[in-house]
C-alpha cells in the first residue's frame, strides 16, 4: 500500500460531517438558541424544584408555627436511626428490603428470559420479531388494576407453590416491566448489526457461545444496563400490584407510615427520588458514550 | 492469470504459522449445489471446481444467487442438495466455525468493542493461539494491509476503506484455506474501491490463497479475477477467464451482462455470420445453421468515408476513448468506441463499418 492510498483514505481528508446546525436554514429544524434553551431548562428546573423544595422544606419542619414563625431542624431524619422508634418504621426498612429483593429477581427475569428470547429472535427467527415486540407492549396498555384481577386468582396458586412471600411479586412485576426493559435493548440491537457480527465471527471460528459471550453482551452491554436501570426504577414505583396482592412493599409501606409519621414518609419519598435521579443519571450518561462511540 | 507462489508456496497449517508466509491454496469443488427457500429455489445445481491459489470472481446481477453461493460455501447457509468439499473433504455439513475459511463482509463487520489489533487477534484467540504469538501474528496481517500504525484504535475512528483492510487483516490472519469476499467493496467510493480491489489481488497473490468473490460490479470481476463465473437464475452461466467471457459469450445473457455489445440480427452459414451487411468469421462453436443474434462490441464497429448509413443520437467522452449512439436507417441502434479525436454531433451523418473482427453469436432468442 502507498502512502498516498492511505492518506486518501483517511478520516482526516475525509469531508467533514455536516452539524445539525448546519443542516439547513436557520431557524428550520435547527436547534434552538441559547436563550431559548436555557429558558425550557429553567422552566423544567422550576416543575422539578418546586416539590422537592417543599419536600425538604417539610420534611425539616419541627411542631407547628408559633406566632406565624415555623421552627426547622434534623430531628426527623435523626430519629430514623433511633432505636426507640426502630418498630415504628421497621415496616418501612422490610419494605425496601423486599423491594430491593424483588428489583433483584425482575432484572434476573429480564435478564435470564427477556435478553436471550430478543437475541436469538434477532439471530434465529427475525421473522417473530414484530410478535416479540407486541407481546413486550401489551402490559403498558392494559391499567394495572386490571391486571391485578387477572392476578389474584393466578397467585393463589403461586402461594400454594412458593407461600406467600412478597419475592413471588416478581414474577406479575416481570411481565408489567417488559415494555420498559425492551426498547433499550431492542434499539440497541437495532443499531449494532448481531447478525453481522455473529456471522464475521462465527466465520473466525467462533463457537455460538463464544459468539454471545464475545461479541453480542459486550456490544448490548448499554441497553442491557439501561434495562435494568429502568426495570429497577419501575419496581421500585410500583404499588397497585404490591397493595392489591397484600404484600408489603417500600411504596406500600410508605403509603402506610404516611399514616402515623408524614415526615418520615416525605424523607423516604425523597431518598426514592435521589436514587431514580441517580438512576437516570446513569441512564442518561450510558446514552451520551453511546453517542459519543457512534460518531 | 496464473497465481503466483501457487507452486512455491509451504505448506502449513492455521496453528504452526508464525507470519504471514504463503500457505498451499485449497481445491474447492461444488457439485450440483441446489438450495431451497420456502418454495423457491435459489441455486439450481450449482457446479464449480476452484484449484488452489485460484481467484473466482462470482459475478451476476441481484438476486441470481452469487451470494447464496458463497454463503453455502462458508457454512453460513445450509444446502439443500449437493456436495462441497474443501481439498477432498466433504464439508457440506461441516458448521462454519470448523471449516477453516476467512470471510470479508460487504457491510463493515468489525466487533465495535474491541479495538483494530483486538479485531484481528480474534480468530487466533477462538484458536487458542498464545497472546503473544497473536499479537505479532496480529501486527504482521495489518502490516501487510498498510495499517500497521492503527491497531490501538476503534472501528469508528477508522473510515470505511480502512475497516475493510481491517477486515481483510482479520480474516487472513488465521490463514485459512480458502478467502470469501462477499462484495467488499460496494460500500466504498470509486476511488478506494479501486486502491482496495488492487490491494486484495496483490495480498491473494501473495498468500497463494484460493478465493471466492462475489460482485455485481463486472469491471471489478473482470480486474482481479483469474476466472469469472457469471450467475443467472440460481446457476452458472459460463465461467471462464475475462477474456474468454469478453470475446467469448456462450450465451446472448453474457454477452450482454459482460461489457457492452450490438446484440444485432445476423445469418449463420457454416463458420460466417452475415450481419448489417458484411461477412464475419464466427468467433468460437455457434448454433446450428441459420437465424442468429450476433454480438458486436463497440470497438468492433469503425467511422469510413463510406458504407452503412447512420445518424448520431449522442456522443460521450469516457477519458481514453469516446463512444457515441448512432441510429441506422432501420432504427436498430450501435454504439460506435473511438478515438477521443474524432467528435461526430448529434444529428450528425456518418457511415459505418465493421472491422471484421470475429463474431460471438447465439441463435435466436436463446
Amino acid at each position: 500500500m502507498t502512502a498516498a492510498s492511505v492518506q486518501a483514505d483517511h478520516p482526516a481528508v475525509a469531508p467533514k460531517r455536516r452539524t445539525s446546525r448546519g443542516a439547513g436554514p436557520r431557524g428550520y429544524a435547527a436547534e434552538p438558541g441559547p436563550l431559548v434553551r436555557r429558558m425550557i431548562l429553567s422552566l423544567a428546573g422550576v416543575v422539578f424544584a418546586v416539590p422537592i423544595i417543599g419536600m425538604i422544606e417539610f420534611s425539616l419542619r419541627i411542631g407547628q408555627p408559633v406566632k406565624g414563625v415555623q421552627s426547622y431542624g434534623i430531628q426527623h431524619f435523626v430519629s430514623l436511626f433511633d432505636p426507640a422508634t426502630s418498630d415504628t418504621y421497621s415496616v418501612l426498612f422490610e419494605g425496601i428490603v423486599n423491594s430491593l429483593t424483588i428489583c433483584a429477581l425482575t432484572v434476573f427475569i429480564v435478564l435470564a428470559l427477556l435478553l436471550p428470547a430478543m437475541i436469538m429472535v434477532e439471530l434465529k427467527f427475525p421473522v417473530l420479531r414484530r410478535a416479540l415486540e407486541f407481546i413486550c407492549i401489551i402490559p403498558v396498555t392494559i391499567p394495572s388494576i386490571v391486571l391485578v384481577v387477572g392476578y389474584v386468582p393466578v397467585y393463589s396458586i403461586v402461594a400454594r407453590a412458593f407461600g406467600s412471600n412478597p419475592w413471588t411479586l416478581a414474577f406479575a412485576i416481570g411481565i408489567i416491566v417488559l415494555p420498559y426493559a425492551y426498547r433499550p435493548i431492542a434499539a440497541n440491537l437495532a443499531a449494532v448489526e448481531v447478525v453481522i457480527l455473529s456471522e464475521a465471527s462465527r466465520s473466525l471460528g467462533a463457537s455460538w457461545g463464544s459468539v454471545i459471550r464475545l461479541v453480542i453482551l459486550p456490544n448490548l452491554r448499554r441497553g442491557i444496563l439501561a434495562s435494568c436501570f429502568i426495570t429497577i426504577a419501575v419496581v421500585l414505583g410500583e404499588y397497585t400490584i404490591a397493595s392489591f396482592l397484600s404484600q408489603n412493599t417500600f411504596q406500600t409501606a410508605l403509603i402506610l407510615v404516611q399514616h402515623t409519621d408524614p415526615y418520615v414518609a416525605v424523607i423516604f419519598a425523597l431518598f426514592a427520588l435521589l436514587f431514580a435521579f441517580v438512576l437516570l443519571f446513569f441512564i442518561g450518561r450510558i446514552g451520551s458514550s453511546r453517542n459519543r462511540r457512534s460518531l | 492469470m496464473t497465481p503466483l507462489t501457487r507452486t512455491t508456496c509451504t505448506a502449513t497449517t492455521a496453528s504452526d504459522a508464525t507470519s504471514m508466509e504463503p500457505r498451499a491454496g485449497a481445491t474447492v469443488e461444488l457439485r450440483n449445489v441446489v438450495k431451497d427457500y420456502s418454495g423457491h429455489r435459489a441455486l439450481t445445481g450449482v457446479n464449480l471446481v476452484m484449484a488452489p491459489g485460484e481467484f473466482v470472481a462470482l459475478l451476476g446481477p441481484s438476486g441470481c444467487g452469487k451470494t447464496t453461493v458463497l454463503r453455502a460455501l462458508s457454512g453460513l447457509e445450509s444446502i439443500s442438495d449437493g456436495r462441497i468439499s474443501i481439498d477432498g473433504e466433504d464439508v457440506s455439513l461441516t458448521p462454519v466455525n470448523k471449516r477453516d475459511i476467512g470471510m470479508v463482509f460487504q457491510a463493515y463487520s468489525l466487533f465495535p468493542h474491541m479495538t483494530v489489533q483486538q479485531n484481528v487477534e480474534f480468530g487466533l484467540r477462538m484458536r487458542r493461539v498464545d497472546s503473544a504469538r497473536r499479537r505479532i501474528r496480529a501486527a504482521e496481517a495489518l502490516e501487510m494491509v498498510g495499517l500497521g500504525d492503527l491497531g490501538a484504535r476503534y472501528a469508528h475512528q477508522l473510515s470505511g476503506g480502512q475497516q475493510q483492510r481491517v477486515a481483510l487483516a482479520r480474516a487472513l490472519v488465521t490463514r485459512p484455506r480458502v478467502l470469501l469476499l462477499d462484495e467488499p467493496l460496494s460500500a466504498l467510493d470509486a476511488k478506494v474501491r479501486a486502491q482496495l480491489r488492487d490491494e486484495i489481488r496483490r495480498i491473494q497473490t501473495e498468500l497463494g490463497i484460493t478465493t471466492l468473490f462475489v460482485t455485481h460490479d463486472q469491471e471489478e470481476a473482470l480486474a482481479v479475477a483469474d476466472r469469472v463465473a457469471v450467475m443467472r437464475e440460481g446457476n452458472i452461466e459460463q465461467i471462464g477467464t475475462p477474456e474468454d467471457l469478453y470475446s467469448r459469450p456462450a450465451t446472448s445473457f453474457v454477452a450482454t451482462f459482460v461489457g457492452l455489445s450490438n446484440p444485432v440480427e445476423g445469418m449463420l452459414v457454416g463458420d460466417t455470420v452475415t450481419v448489417l451487411g458484411a461477412s464475419l468469421p464466427l468467433l468460437g462453436t455457434g448454433p446450428a445453421n441459420g437465424p442468429v443474434t450476433a454480438y458486436i462490441r463497440p470497438e468492433d464497429i469503425e467511422f469510413a468515408p463510406d458504407g452503412l448509413a447512420a445518424v448520431v443520437v449522442v456522443s460521450s467522452f469516457l477519458g481514453s476513448m469516446r463512444r457515441s449512439q448512432v441510429r441506422l436507417s432501420d432504427g436498430t441502434l450501435l454504439f460506435v468506441q473511438h478515438e477521443v479525436r474524432v467528435r461526430p454531433e448529434p444529428g450528425e451523418a456518418v457511415h459505418l463499418r465493421l472491422t471484421g473482427r470475429p463474431v460471438a453469436v447465439s441463435a435466436r432468442g436463446v
